[in-house]
């Protein structure tokens, strides 16, 4: 039976393969870069066993305990990251819990992160191969702590998806959980600058961290070494004792999760609201930019970029300070994201597009509507964002430059974002699916798109961005007001050249579009 | 009860050329790669009818009503709703037509009486009219409690009757209707027939695909049997199923039927 759920997923994994050849070669890709990266960890940790004892020893045990570490938070940030072996699909096969267990912990060594974890742990016995006390120690951690991660990943994604039943619950906690990691930039900043300035940091972070179940194992071999086997011991055996609580509080969320199907508690609602589809014009162009906007606000993956606005400015603010630098940039940059945000509108759509085709709605009416839901909260933004760094730095005189390049952003972006979604589709995460998810079959188009289009678009705004720069450089207010009247004005000629192509593309290849998308499911 | 579902009034339907069949499908065809889904349908809905569509799983249904309904770029063929070409002027013909496909999403973040209202907007149809059209639909389909309610939110059977909803909302004159009956409740799905029956009476045209023969023997006047992407029979359903059932006559003429005595251990005696 165990050998039949790891075949299962060997089986699941070699069939996602099949699907199509350019989900191939990001799958290769994929597989190059992290054999790269696996090369790499493998080479640094034997050469690492001819550093000194302190040096080997910290650095495990931070990098350990951050591989543990990760094991448990990724599945709560992204929920549904691997679930081919989800318990849910046993529940009719009564299969015993014991077989079950040890079946659903070798599935999850058996994936790329899984033998990852485990080559790397492994060549962690060959760091200590000038210690052969250390090196058997250190075999039995390794393995222990390979187990320990994907038993403790299984045990969170157990414990989330029976609170995960309700949708609400789902569409929060995807946005929620991550934005911790947007601000792992400044925290692993923090902690570098932690490093330089007291060298003792990082290893009184591991003396810590090797009493913690995340980094005990890491720090056992390193006693060993050091002439201590009765605290390596102790160490071996917090890890294990962890080991097994896991296992044993798994078992029993299992099974508790086995015999209670999810269950979505809807309240049943009476109508009478109907949002901003009431209060948009009745028209085609109207009822889609109420349609799409109530979308920003309601689908957790639109919603995720909204949130995500406000850290833009908290991370630039702090990153360059308020006088000068990044910061006073935040307004161009913003608009640069938001214009951009609609490009992938039909994708995000998915099938659900088929009822714009349906009722046989225009191209420039489906075009504008997406525009003007986009520019009805993201012109405002940019104001904003604009206006008030530029304040706070008291170079209110900056404004009609750097406003001009705001806008000019926006616009043009708007309009180059409204051919790219009738003319292109991607694969993004599905209606319902987290926000960060990434899709299967993410490919190369993907990324050639994205950055050939960020691409134009900086070309086409490149008379306002020549105007900001030669205003900044030589400080002529004249420049300033040019930017500004090129911006506004250029930008909204873009716009409606975009609204006008896209429109047409999208008369034309609707059906091929509706064809596109729905291969994503 | 149909009374609350607006009538395809001429009015409502400037587009329709009169004496012409409801829709006209001729030797339509599609190929994906190598296996080829349709091939060459030919089918003629007259005026009136409520046509049904039968077929094994995979027999090219959905492919040929997703042509017909300009969801999908024929690779052959023609399609006419009322005489207006479907693929020659797209937006005319989808005036003519109210289409229920299947098997795709919905905006299902709107609640259900804003992806009703959504629908008729996108019709171009004035606020009045869509609002008060919806609430007749919601409380036709049983769904007014749950009005408010996300679509997401929904069970399968409510899901297919807010798509209902949404195909009837601008009184077509062709109804077409893919799977209509799936995951419904008995009580809403007998609703929904004597929905369809008096939008027939009244003028309507309907061509509805299911394998529920039953269903389509008691409910319809017209059908046809298609599989492998061919029609294997069509006519009124008198003269497909001759003196048998629809059942036997389907299965006379797809053929697949096996004998039951192969899982002999199946059997608990």
């Amino acid at each position: 039976m165990v050998a039949d759920l790891l075949r299962l997923k060997l089986l699941l994994l070699r069939n996602s393969f099949r699907r199509s050849t350019a989900q191939l070669v990001g799958v290769i890709l994929g597989g190059l870069y992290g054999l790269g990266i696996l090369g790499f960890i493998v080479v640094g940790l034997v050469v690492l066993g001819s550093a000194d004892l302190e040096l080997i020893r910290t650095i495990l045990v931070i990098g350990g305990s951050a591989t543990v570490l990760g094991w448990i938070i990724i599945p709560i940030a992204a929920t549904g990251i691997d679930m081919t072996l989800d318990p849910a699909r046993f529940v009719t096969f009564a299969i015993p819990m014991r077989q079950l267990l040890a079946g659903l912990v070798l599935g999850g060594v058996a994936g790329i992160p899984g033998i990852i974890t485990l080559v790397a742990s492994l060549a962690q016995v060959l760091t200590w191969i000038r210690y052969p006390a250390a090196a058997a120690m250190a075999l039995v951690c390794a393995m222990i702590a390979v187990l320990l991660c994907v038993v403790a990943s299984r045990l969170v994604t157990t414990a989330v998806s029976s609170m995960t039943g309700s949708r609400r619950f789902k569409d929060v906690n995807g946005i929620v959980a991550f934005i911790p990691l947007l601000f792992l930039g400044p925290i692993i900043g923090g902690v570098t600058a932690g490093f330089q300035n007291s060298p003792g940091f990082a290893a009184k972070l591991a003396d810590v961290l090797a009493w913690t179940p995340l980094g005990a194992l890491w720090a056992a071999p390193a006693d060993v070494a050091a002439g201590a086997p009765g605290l390596g011991v102790v160490r071996l055996l917090i890890g294990a004792g962890t080991l097994a609580l896991f296992v044993l509080l798994w078992r029993r969320s299992l099974s508790h999760a086995l015999v209670t199907p999810p269950y979505n508690a809807v309240a049943k609602r009476a109508g009478g609201n109907l949002g901003f589809l009431g209060r948009f014009p009745a028209t085609p162009a109207g009822a889609i930019a109420a349609r799409a906007l109530t979308y920003w606000f309601r689908d957790p993956r639109y919603f995720a970029s909204l949130v995500v606005i406000p850290f833009i400015a908290v991370l630039l603010f702090f990153s360059g300070g308020t006088t000068g630098g990044a910061f006073a940039f935040l307004g161009p940059i913003t608009a640069f994201l938001m214009a951009w945000s609609i490009s992938a509108d039909i994708s995000y759509d998915n099938t659900a597009f088929s009822l714009h085709l349906s009722t046989g709605v225009r191209g420039r009416d489906d075009r504008l509507g997406r525009a003007v839901a986009l520019l009805v909260f993201a012109v405002p933004i940019t104001l904003v964002f604009t206006v008030v760094p530029l304040v706070i730095a008291g170079r209110i005189g900056d404004l009609p430059a750097m406003l001009g390049l705001s806008l000019g952003l926006l616009l043009t972006g708007a309009g180059l974002s409204s051919i790219v979604s009738a003319r292109y589709t991607y694969n993004v995460p599905l209606p319902g699916e987290s926000a960060f998810k990434t899709p299967p079959g993410t490919n190369f188009m993907m990324f050639a798109v994205q950055f050939i289009g960020w691409f134009v678009m900086l070309v086409l705004a490149l008379p306002e961005i020549v105007l900001a720069i030669v205003y900044l450089v030589s400080g002529d207010a004249l420049f300033g007001w040019l930017a500004l009247a090129v911006g506004v004005v250029l930008g909204g000629v873009l716009l409606v050249v975009g609204l006008r192509v896209g429109g047409r593309w999208y008369d034309r290849r609707a059906p091929e579009l509706l064809l596109a998308v729905s291969a994503n499911r | 009860m149909s009374s609350l579902v607006p009538p395809p009034s001429d009015e409502n339907n400037p587009e329709a050329k009169a004496g012409t069949a409801a829709l006209s499908i001729r030797g339509l065809a599609k190929r994906f790669g190598e296996k080829i889904a349709v091939n060459g349908v030919d089918l003629e809905v007259p005026s009136g009818s409520f046509y049904g569509l039968v077929g094994p799983n995979g027999a090219g249904k959905t492919t040929t009503l997703s042509m017909a309904t300009g969801l999908l770029r024929p690779d052959y063929g023609q399609a006419l709703v009322h005489g207006v070409d479907v693929w020659g002027q797209p937006l005319e013909a989808k005036k003519l037509m109210g289409i229920l496909p299947d098997g795709v999403r919905l905006f299902d973040r709107l609640t259900g009486e804003q992806l009703v209202t959504y629908a008729g907007l996108l019709r171009g149809m004035d606020r009045d009219t869509v609002v008060e059209r919806t609430g007749d639909l919601l409380r036709a389909l049983d769904l007014t409690q749950d009005a408010g309610t996300l679509v997401v939110d929904y069970s399968a059977g409510m899901t297919k009757k807010i798509a209902l909803a949404s195909a009837l909302i601008h009184a077509p004159k062709l109804l077409v209707l893919d799977e209509p009956f799936e995951s419904v409740d008995p009580v809403s799905a007998a609703n929904i027939r004597d929905i369809l029956s008096g939008y027939v009476r009244s003028g309507g045209s309907v061509i509805v695909s299911s394998h529920v023969m039953d269903l389509v023997q008691r409910m319809c006047d017209h059908v046809a049997v298609i599989a492998a992407g061919t029609v294997l029979a069509a006519g009124t359903i008198d003269e497909v199923r001759g003196n048998g059932s629809l059942e036997d006559r389907f299965v006379e003429l797809v053929g697949g039927r096996t004998t039951s005595e192969g899982l002999s251990w199946l059997r608990t005696s």
